[in-house]
């Protein structure tokens, strides 16, 4: 038993230390990428403190969702937009912004406080904050909670990803008719006029 | 606790830490000599496809090649170029070895899986119980998976923190290809979780004994979708567009010499390794095969000469691949990926699935059958439908532009 703790607060200040710094890293360097980079250290601490617990389902969900996909297509966009240089980023700081970090720190830490105290008993009836799930089979667990006591939030959530997806489908396709530069950027064939000018403006 | 169910693990003394340090040297020697075996194996294959004589002056029949080329490349300067960011640049290297080289923790490359025996092996003595993988975690497969989406970084930021267009280029394909391939190869995945029930690669292994081997108990869809998948999501030709020669120097690496290549060049044959035993373990029962008839000192070892014959018959059809097919063009390969794997491999998952259903609940088989049949009939016309109304619309609207 004694092995076992001194290996799980080794694991637990390692992964916390790398979530940490992490985490400090995401909102402290300058470029985009180091950025993104550092969310991924952050995440895949988080995957190893599941690992601790015993939920090793939500790790490698962790990792393969979070590292795999969605910081990805961070770094894609980071990328493709070419924002990837180092800018000038020095913004004033605005009371009222400090006032809203300051109780979202606050709210945050009395979230944690709460879930602290609540141990063992949960109020959605899971054993969550303190307790390990049953390491052999978390699957189960985990399965048969959103199948069967929450499975209309599970199918109410699939529902909300259909629609974002066909929203961006929606957003991202080119509308019929004219070009937004109409106007700048006449098109010659309805206006010979243009295209007389144009040829005479070439010689 | 990070370590499953390994019956050695329930009483940790002096032999069981010897055997799990033998099991990482193992694997750790077998992955290294495969991968130089490899590299020699696709030189000289792709060679004599090509009427060439290939690798033949280092050591019989050029077998130290690649010792000789790794050698040299550690001697050659390290060059990081003015533009690179250089601590992602030193980074990109080790995040696509390291994940290549942990994929292989989770493949079992032995033991007796015959009438249940679950693959159990006894080493030094009759007390210590083992399973000859290095870890047999859980979520087995899933493990993979993760480590394969973790490798996508490598390339990445290797194009990217290259500072150079062909690179970035070549990293912007390659995690396009990679993203888009994943959904494939988990989409077929799942048949074999589904006709399995676990996601450990010993349970998964076990579940096929008795030549009852995943590649044709799920029907034979599954196998054909992730060996295309996995050539694209390695960027192996014909899917090796991310390094396209022509188009883009070398890819994600034009900027990277010496050693840094040197271990690209090992990550990329490395994962070739892990995902033929991958696909071995997942499709044609790992270990498995007939020991019966082998006397008493052979039966420890034949399993695991399976495996490496398996194994070895998909290393040669990745180079067989390489050297017979064309690359594809690149909206050839996203539509191959988007149109016809993710919703054939899904189709193919929901009609196993009424078939596991029907199994339970004591429905007409055929029926269940010809319902889903009919269904994947109708969602593919409609699937085609849009896409050939998406095509004639796009047509008209370049006509009238």
């Amino acid at each position: 038993m004694f092995a076992t703790t001194v290996v799980d607060s080794i694991t637990f200040s390692i992964a916390a230390a790398i979530c940490l710094f992490g985490a400090l890293g995401v909102v402290g360097f300058r470029n985009p990428v180091h950025n993104a980079l550092s969310l991924v250290a952050t995440l895949f601490g988080i995957a190893v403190l599941f690992i601790a617990q015993g939920a090793y389902f939500l790790a490698a969900i962790q990792v393969i969702v979070y590292a795999g996909a969605i910081v990805v297509l961070f770094l894609f966009v980071i990328m493709l937009l070419g924002v990837d240089r180092a800018e000038n980023l020095v913004a004033e700081r605005k009371v009222s912004g400090i006032v809203l970090a300051l109780l979202l720190g606050a709210g945050t830490g009395a979230m944690v406080y709460i879930a602290y105290r609540a141990g063992l008993s949960t109020p959605t009836g899971e054993k969550s904050a303190m307790a390990a799930l049953d390491p052999s089979n978390d699957l189960q667990v985990l399965g048969r909670a959103i199948f069967t006591d929450y499975v209309l939030a599970f199918e109410i959530t699939s529902i909300l990803l259909t629609v974002a997806v066909i929203g961006a489908v929606v957003l991202s396709r080119p509308a019929g008719g004219e070009p937004i530069d109409y106007e700048e950027f006449p098109d010659p064939e309805e206006d010979p006029a243009l295209l007389v000018e144009d040829l005479g403006a070439n010689d | 606790m990070i370590f499953g169910i390994d019956p050695l693990l329930e009483n940790i003394d002096g032999a069981a830490i010897l055997i799990v340090l033998v099991k990482v040297v193992i694997a750790f020697a077998a992955l290294m000599v495969s991968v130089m075996a490899m590299v020699w194996f696709e030189r000289k294959i792709v060679a004599r496809m090509q009427n060439r004589l290939g690798p033949n002056v280092a050591g019989p029949f050029g077998i130290l090649q690649t010792l000789a080329d790794g050698i040299k490349l550690f001697f050659k300067e390290d060059l990081i170029p003015d533009n690179a960011d250089p601590f992602v640049f030193r980074l990109a290297p080790y995040l696509s070895l390291v994940p290549a080289f942990l994929v292989f923790m989770v493949i079992p490359l032995g033991g007796d899986f015959n009438n249940g025996k679950g693959g159990v092996v006894t080493w030094f003595g009759s007390t210590n119980e083992t399973l000859f993988q290095l870890a047999d975690p859980h979520i087995g497969i899933l493990f993979v998976l993760a480590m394969s989406s973790i490798a996508v970084y490598g390339v990445m930021l290797a194009g990217w923190s290259s500072g150079s267009k062909y690179p970035l280029l070549g990293s912007v394909r390659a995690t396009a290809q990679m993203v888009s391939y994943e959904a494939a190869l988990g989409l077929s995945l799942l048949a074999v979780l589904l006709n399995s029930g676990s996601l450990s690669t010993n349970a998964i292994v076990a579940g096929q004994q008795a030549w009852n081997w995943n590649a044709w108990a799920t029907g034979g869809v599954p196998f054909i979708v992730f060996m295309i998948a996995a050539t694209a999501e390695l960027n192996r030709p014909p899917f090796d567009l991310v390094e396209a020669e022509q188009e883009l120097v070398g890819g994600f690496h034009t900027e990277y010499s010496s050693i840094r290549f040197a271990l690209f060049f090992l990550a990329e044959f490395m994962n070739t390794i892990t995902m033929s035993a991958v696909i071995v373990t997942l499709f044609l029962g790992g270990p498995a095969g007939p020991t019966g008839w082998a006397p008493e000192w052979l039966q420890g070892v034949l399993p695991t000469v399976y495996f490496f014959a398996k194994l070895l018959m998909f290393l040669f059809i990745f180079v067989w691949f390489r050297g017979t097919l064309p690359r594809l063009r690149y909206d050839q390969l996203m539509d191959l990926g988007w149109k016809v794997l993710i919703p054939l491999s899904l189709a193919w998952f929901l009609l196993l699935a009424a078939f596991k259903v029907g199994q339970d609940q004591n429905w007409n088989r055929f029926l269940v059958g010809g319902v889903g049949v009919v269904t994947i009939v109708f969602g593919a016309a409609l699937v085609s439908g849009a896409a050939s109304a998406a095509r004639a619309r796009r047509a008209d609207q370049e006509v009238a532009s």
